[in-house]
């Protein structure tokens, strides 16, 4: 009984041994458990960003939208008017809306041709190391800060204008010209990268077939690279459309639509980053000033959404 | 052995960052004051505060631009102790001038300037009404050369501008919709390219690259605006709570005694308060101080 | 006409055209540099700025910027990496994955002032940060936060995917291949691109005037407690940068010589970003030699 006890009673203990060593088996690894918090951390990481989206647009949506209903102000007015006076409650926005779009198309309308000229004598005439020497002053020009273009603009080019056309020199016009200056680098770096990815075979089989290369370049590359220009061209005018202080230092400030080039008027951003600090947080001048910001940011999304449309033609 | 040097390093980062923590609790409890608003008065009230802490270090002093309505609005919310303003309380938008105690520590003499190749030198005050409200749109209208005059006007709610308006235009009046600059600075730039421009700056702003404008053979000297036949002019104010606490009532007494008056006050160009022979009310009605 | 001539004089008038902008362009840099430079000295760059007079410096504006560089890369560095690994290596095909890369995309396009504002209103006045150091930090993060997930996502994906495949027939996870095999490879990349958005950080001015604030209180320099409330590491003080401080001397500035504290200003900030920029060529460069040996 005694050597039976014995005997049996090891029995147990091995069995739950083993038990145990099953469990350590069958449980997560130290790798596993590793898995499990990388992705843990990485997954919040981008909850952490998708949350920042939203909550900066539910901020900005409430702000932006309390002049239209708790300042009861119509939104029909605040888009179609012309008169604004906020200290007489007239918040028309149109003339901002108006001068907004004016110089941002200018800009780009005026970059898109010298973009495309410098991006093709770079890739496909001049040998390589122009390209080479060219490509670091590009990147350079692309990150020197708006502020520093503002400045340039404010004492270069508003004194220029001012002399050569009469009048103060502020305007769209000279916004025009800061606004191009800062985004040529960009939409040429942009187009260049474009027409680098056109395929070498394209080009062989294009001079193969006895075109000239003015012919290669009109006929195959540039229209092989046509959506890629274009997106450089909207995310530059996209970029000229939100600049606040180098339009805002060069523009004059006068809300009022705009009838000549060279008087001066005020886009969205240029009113937004002078008023905001002369309201009072809560009252109906300051958030027609929020409202100007949520038309802002939809017209970004607008922008952004063009973006996507032109790319995914450009797949197909 | 890298893992530990890193670790060891990480914990030296923490401890040190745990001592730098305790030693600053440790201190004497540092009184602070911090200061928000108008961007014009922003440098003479840092120059204040640098000669203030260099005799009481145990009061920091912060300052902050952002606008004479941020201002208002944070100290009206207590999230600062002094809010500085070009404009009276009672002219802003959406704050309880009743919940603030005005402080007034300087005064800005305004002057009306044009180009100095224009060779206009002196107007009247209702020659100027007629070119800010829009009503005369060229200089020869006013004796001057046959050249449009460009407006160039201030932004809307600065002080400059309310300052400017209140003795100019007449209530319910708005000024004609020109070219508005937020800055003194840039007015100055501009009139002095543009032959057709006027605006307004205050005094201490005024070189010889612009021409200010007499009113009726009045100059525009710091010694009319005392006995206000000079009417272009405001006061600086900072605005606290009904209640200050004493850091901030001390640090505003010291902004107004005597000794900072006539230097720092009178070095930045603008007028001491002591000098002033009148007062003003919010409301513009001028009496004779007493 | 025959299109040989056609060739001819339309190679010449792109030639011109690109010529003439690239003289614009190249006129502009030189301007800058050449206005700017004569006012660069060590007094310049080391001596306060000064309210009234002239003879002020940019001593405190050139080191916010550069602390706020490296207070944003500290807060947006870990947070973009975490996120470019789960884009790159486990985030699957789905409408929630297009959705999150919309939202980063989106992001990245709005206007600074935009982001500016909204951080003006959440950090600086709800969260009762003031003007400070780090609600500019918090604010530049933001705008930092898509680019550097971009080009971080980039500089992973250029890993090749059998290295991957290696890692794990090994019997490592994913976390462990992610850490060990691709981020090493991944790191010329991922320098590079913090390098040329610590750039674009370094040159911001309009989302941070309202929330990094556009005064510079006098602080201590020996003073090594970032706790203390006069020391120059407390970020919870306003600070001006570079960026802010040329916008600011041009349209409030009271000294008399504005225009010599601009150019000079303009100058060292175009000189640093030429540093930041030759520094990420010189690092891509050289890990890439290590790698190639």
């Amino acid at each position: 009984m005694d050597e039976l006890n014995q005997s049996f009673k090891p029995k147990p203990t091995v069995a739950f041994r083993r038990k145990k060593t099953t469990d350590r088996l069958l449980a997560p690894s130290v790798e596993t458990r590793q898995e499990w918090g990388g992705k843990l951390v990485s997954c919040l990481a981008i909850l952490l960003i998708g949350g920042l989206v939203v909550t900066l647009f539910a901020f900005l949506i409430n702000k932006g939208l309390a002049l239209f209903t708790t300042d009861k102000f119509s939104l029909g007015a605040f888009l179609t008017s012309t008169d604004w006076r906020p200290s007489h409650h007239h918040y028309g926005a149109l003339p901002m809306i108006a001068t907004s779009f004016a110089v941002t198309v200018l800009a780009g309308v005026l970059a898109l041709p010298l973009a495309l000229v410098s991006a093709i004598a770079i890739t496909e005439l001049l040998p390589n190391w122009v390209y080479r020497v060219l490509q670091p002053v590009i990147e350079l020009l692309v990150g020197i800060p708006s502020v520093v273009y503002g400045y340039v603009g404010l004492t270069v080019i508003v004194p220029q204008l001012g002399r050569m056309f009469g009048g103060t020199g502020f305007g769209i016009l000279a916004a025009t010209c800061v606004l191009f200056l800062m985004i040529l680098p960009t939409m040429t770096s942009m187009t260049i990268d474009n027409l680098r990815q056109v395929p070498q075979q394209y080009r062989l089989a294009s001079a193969g077939l006895g075109a000239t290369r003015w012919q290669t370049i009109s006929r195959v590359v540039v229209p092989s690279a046509k959506s890629g220009i274009l997106t450089a061209m909207v995310f530059g005018m996209a970029r000229a459309f939100g600049e606040a202080l180098a339009v805002q230092m060069v523009i004059g400030n006068a809300a009022i639509m705009p009838t000549c080039l060279l008087s001066s008027s005020a886009t969205l951003t240029s009113v937004l980053t002078t008023g905001i600090g002369n309201t009072v947080m809560g009252t109906a001048s300051n958030n027609a000033l929020w409202s100007l910001a949520l038309l802002l940011l939809l017209m970004s999304l607008a922008f952004n959404l063009l973006l996507r449309v032109i790319s995914r033609k450009g797949v197909r | 052995m890298r893992k530990v040097l890193l670790g060891i390093l990480l914990a030296g980062v923490l401890a040190g960052l745990g001592c730098g923590w305790a030693a600053a609790k440790k201190q004497p409890a540092q009184s602070k004051v911090t200061v928000v608003g108008s961007t014009a008065l922003q440098p003479l009230v840092e120059a204040a505060a640098e000669k203030y802490q260099r005799d009481h270090a145990r009061t920091s002093i912060i300052v902050q631009g952002g606008g004479s309505g941020t201002g208002l609005s944070q100290v009206q919310d207590g999230a600062v102790n002094v809010g500085s303003s070009d404009i009276f309380a009672d002219q802003q938008d959406g704050i309880e001038h009743t919940k603030l105690q005005d402080h007034i520590v300087a005064v800005a003499g305004i002057a009306p300037i044009v180009n100095p190749r224009l060779g206009i030198d002196n107007l009247t005050l209702d020659q100027l009404h007629q070119i800010f409200t829009g009503k005369v749109t060229n200089w020869r209208q006013l004796g001057g050369p046959n050249l449009p005059i460009t407006v160039i006007n201030r932004a809307s709610g600065s002080g400059t501008r309310v300052a400017f308006e209140q003795t100019v235009l007449r209530p319910g009046e708005h000024a004609v919709n020109a070219q508005e600059q937020d800055s003194n600075g840039t007015v100055k730039e501009i009139v002095a390219n543009t032959r057709g421009a006027i605006s307004y700056i205050s005094f201490a702003y005024v070189n010889s690259r612009v021409q200010p404008v007499k009113l009726a053979g009045v100059a525009p000297t710091a010694k009319n605006v005392m006995t206000n036949r000079w009417p272009l002019w405001s006061y600086e104010h900072l605005y606290t709570k009904r209640r200050p606490d004493a850091a901030t009532k001390r640090f505003i007494r010291f902004m107004q005694t005597r000794r900072v008056q006539d230097s720092l006050i009178k070095d930045a160009n603008y007028i001491s308060i002591h000098d002033m022979k009148v007062a003003r009310t919010p409301d513009g009605q001028i009496s004779e101080r007493r | 006409m025959r299109p040989e001539k056609t060739d001819k004089l339309a190679t010449m008038l792109i030639l011109l055209l690109a010529g003439i902008t690239g003289l614009a362009v190249l006129a502009f840099l030189a301007y800058l540099l050449v206005t700017g430079l004569p006012h660069v000295s060590w007094h310049f760059l080391l001596s306060p700025a000064k309210a009234f007079q002239s003879g002020g410096g940019i001593r405190d504006q050139l080191f916010n910027s550069l602390y706020l560089v490296v207070l944003t890369m500290l807060v947006s560095v870990p947070l973009a990496l975490c996120a470019a690994i789960y884009l790159s290596e486990y985030a699957v095909q789905n409408r929630l994955t297009a959705a999150i890369r919309l939202a980063v995309e989106v992001l990245g396009s709005l206007p600074s002032v935009v982001i500016g504002l909204f951080g003006y209103l959440v950090f600086v006045l709800q969260f009762g940060l003031d003007f400070s150091l780090l609600a500019g930090a918090l604010v530049l993060t933001i705008l930092n936060l898509p680019i550097l997930t971009r080009s971080f996502e980039d500089a992973l994906q250029q890993v090749p995917t059998l290295q991957r495949q290696a890692g794990l027939g090994l019997g490592m996870s994913k976390w462990r291949v992610t850490t060990k095999i691709v981020l090493p490879g991944a790191l010329p990349g991922i320098i590079t691109g913090m390098i040329l958005s610590a750039g674009r950080v370094f040159g911001e001015a309009a989302a941070l005037i309202y929330t990094a604030g556009q005064s510079t209180p006098a602080v201590d320099y020996g003073n090594w407690n970032p706790f203390s409330p006069t020391s120059f590491l407390n970020p919870l003080r306003p600070a001006e940068t570079l960026a802010v401080h040329i916008w600011k001397v041009n349209s409030e500035g009271l000294v008399p010589d504005a225009r010599a504290v601009s150019n000079g200003a303009a100058a060292v900030l175009i000189i640093t970003i030429l540093l930041f920029n030759l520094l990420a060529r010189l690092i891509g460069y050289l890990v890439k030699r290590r790698f190639a040996k």
